[in-house]
């Protein structure tokens, strides 16, 4: 069966991103940029499905400006067999890209659909849920495990205060938790192989998909600050402190 | 036009994550609350007397009873005919249902927010918290989920909404639940706790996390955290974790230990009102957060600390 993994482009997660003095946006120029984590695990979840026999070919799909190809040779590497680079110049939001997934999976159609629970830069946590619903798909949000059988795949997903197993129709979207696995370190010769790969290009206009945005950004603002403290000498000073100054216990 | 909250609940009682959604969208129009469920009585009775609500909606099915996304999603999306929003809380229920009904509406949805500015503005974290937007919307309709310490918890009283049986709708038989495994606690529950002890990496192993952070816990009534790599090593499970990708906390105190306060840490603990941190590398960046700093062991410093407000 055909596996297809979205993966996106997004600030490394170790940057720490400042607001631009005119409050319009974040500061992203010069940063390093990566692979989202949570789409990692994705590729590599699909990628331990193939060598399990239980998936023949990953697609690995994303959308975004000409570097997205970076990402994409990256998931090559991973293990992926060819990619799909939508490509566009604005930014997304999360029902536009799951509408540009939909229009992927029609024509892929894939048995499983892996993505990563959230970007870590807009920290929607909403296209696999969006995708799952145009497609009319069962989904498995949060997993940590999973099972791909011939009719259904079994996942173990992180809820508070535990976790559920829940049962899936084919073809279903699943996103990635952290737990879900560790991803494998790409080696030398297989970013090389990656070079090799099928990347198919495609004009986002020609998938005829409505993607204007309808949320927008009046303003990107700084955190509150919090205020300096003290370091205290003693557990006596903190308990202290914490009684007479923060009042909190 | 009002606001649809859908409730959290596990058809014995309603869980408190949905007081957050009910008070904050009571500053968005009326407020009627949907309790989907199996044999939910007692739910519903709960919901009524929540302060602000003015209607229940009870809608009974057997494939409504463990809340699967693909099952509640057309009836929440059939009822949102009659709503300009449709709000949960950001729980792992809220994040899984939501966007789903969002996108079947054809409507944006709004993530985690912090802050309602005005009927269509709004205001929301990203980058792990490092920034907020502020985001607004043409759209006619809306699908929200609320920040739950942004906001506080309506009052379990005082209310006496009106209780409307809503009907179920057929069963989409396109996913099942097999089961569910809660960790068993005393505690209380981690979003919840007005005092919160959590441990890094630096307790070195599962019994020492144990060891070290259950008294302290005890005796201040805490709940227990952990940072991620804590959880990755295996010292806690993981719906204990405190961060960007795990739990946001804002109790009244919390105490970092041996947690060196990554990005994606604070991301979840930095409202909390006073932030205590016991680390012994005094460049720890938990230090650039908390109130009151101790550098020290933690092996020595913790059960002092246990012991001084034993007294």
């Amino acid at each position: 069966m055909k596996a297809l993994v979205a993966v996106k482009r997004v600030v490394d997660y170790n940057v720490k991103v400042r607001v631009k003095a005119d409050g319009s946006d974040v500061d992203i120029g010069n940063v390093k940029m990566s692979m989202n984590p949570f789409d990692e695990i994705a590729v590599e979840e699909a990628v331990r499905l193939k060598e399990a026999g239980k998936v023949n070919e990953i697609v690995a799909v994303s959308i975004g400006e000409k570097k997205c190809e970076d990402t994409l040779r990256t998931a090559l590497a991973m293990g992926a067999d060819r990619a799909i680079h939508i490509e566009a110049d604005t930014k997304l939001e999360p029902l536009a890209v799951a509408k540009l997934l939909k229009a992927v999976a029609d024509k892929e159609n894939p048995k499983i659909v892996l993505l990563g629970k959230q970007a870590i830069d807009d920290d929607a946590n909403q296209t696999a849920q969006m995708l799952a619903a145009l497609l009319n798909a069962p989904q498995a949000t949060f997993a940590s495990k999973v099972e791909l059988n011939d009719n259904e795949v079994i996942v173990t997903r992180e809820i508070d205060g535990g976790e559920e197993v829940i049962a899936l129709n084919l073809p279903a979207v699943i996103s990635a938790d952290l737990r879900l696995n560790e991803p494998r370190f790409v080696k030398l010769p297989n970013i090389m192989a990656a070079k090799k790969k099928p990347l198919e290009k495609v004009a986002l206009a020609d998938l005829g998909v409505e993607t204007a945005a309808r949320v927008n950004v009046v303003k990107v603002l700084e955190p509150k600050a919090r205020q300096a403290g003290v370091k205290v000498a003693s557990v006596a000073e903190l308990v202290e402190k914490l009684k007479n100054e923060a009042k909190v216990i | 036009m009002s606001v649809l909250v859908i409730a959290e609940h596990n058809n014995q009682h309603l869980n408190p994550a949905t007081l957050h959604a009910v008070k904050a969208a009571e500053k968005l129009g009326e407020v009627h609350v949907l309790v989907a469920g199996n044999g939910v009585a007692a739910v519903a009775e709960e919901a009524k007397q929540v302060a602000g609500v003015a209607k229940v909606l009870v809608a009974e099915a057997a494939h409504y009873a463990e809340g699967l996304a693909e099952e509640l999603t057309p009836l929440v999306v059939k009822l949102a005919a009659d709503y300009r929003y449709v709000a949960a809380t950001a729980t792992a229920f809220g994040k899984n249902l939501l966007p789903r009904v969002a996108a079947v509406l054809d409507v944006p949805q709004i993530s985690d927010l912090t802050e309602i500015v005005d009927n269509q503005t709004f205001v929301r974290p990203i980058y792990a918290g490092n920034a907020f937007e502020m985001v607004q919307t043409p759209s006619e309709k809306l699908v929200l989920t609320f920040r739950a310490t942004a906001f506080e918890a309506a009052a379990t009283t005082g209310g006496n909404a009106e209780v409307v049986k809503v009907a179920a709708l057929e069963a989409q038989n396109i996913s099942r639940f097999v089961k569910r495994d809660l960790a068993q606690s005393d505690r209380p529950d981690l979003t919840q706790a007005n005092v919160v002890v959590t441990g890094g990496r630096a307790l070195g192993s599962a019994e020492n996390f144990k060891q070290i952070l259950t008294p302290l816990a005890d005796v201040l009534g805490a709940a227990i955290g952990a940072s991620r790599s804590a959880v990755e090593a295996e010292y806690a499970p993981n719906d204990l974790q405190v961060g960007q990708t795990g739990k946001v906390v804002a109790p009244q105190l919390y105490i970092a230990i041996g947690v060196s306060g990554a990005i994606q840490h604070v991301a979840g603990m930095q409202d909390s009102k006073v932030i205590v941190a016991i680390n012994k590398d005094a460049d720890a960046p938990i230090f650039n957060v908390a109130d009151y700093g101790i550098v020290g062991d933690l092996f020595e410093i913790v059960p002092q600390l246990t012991e001084a407000l034993k007294n």
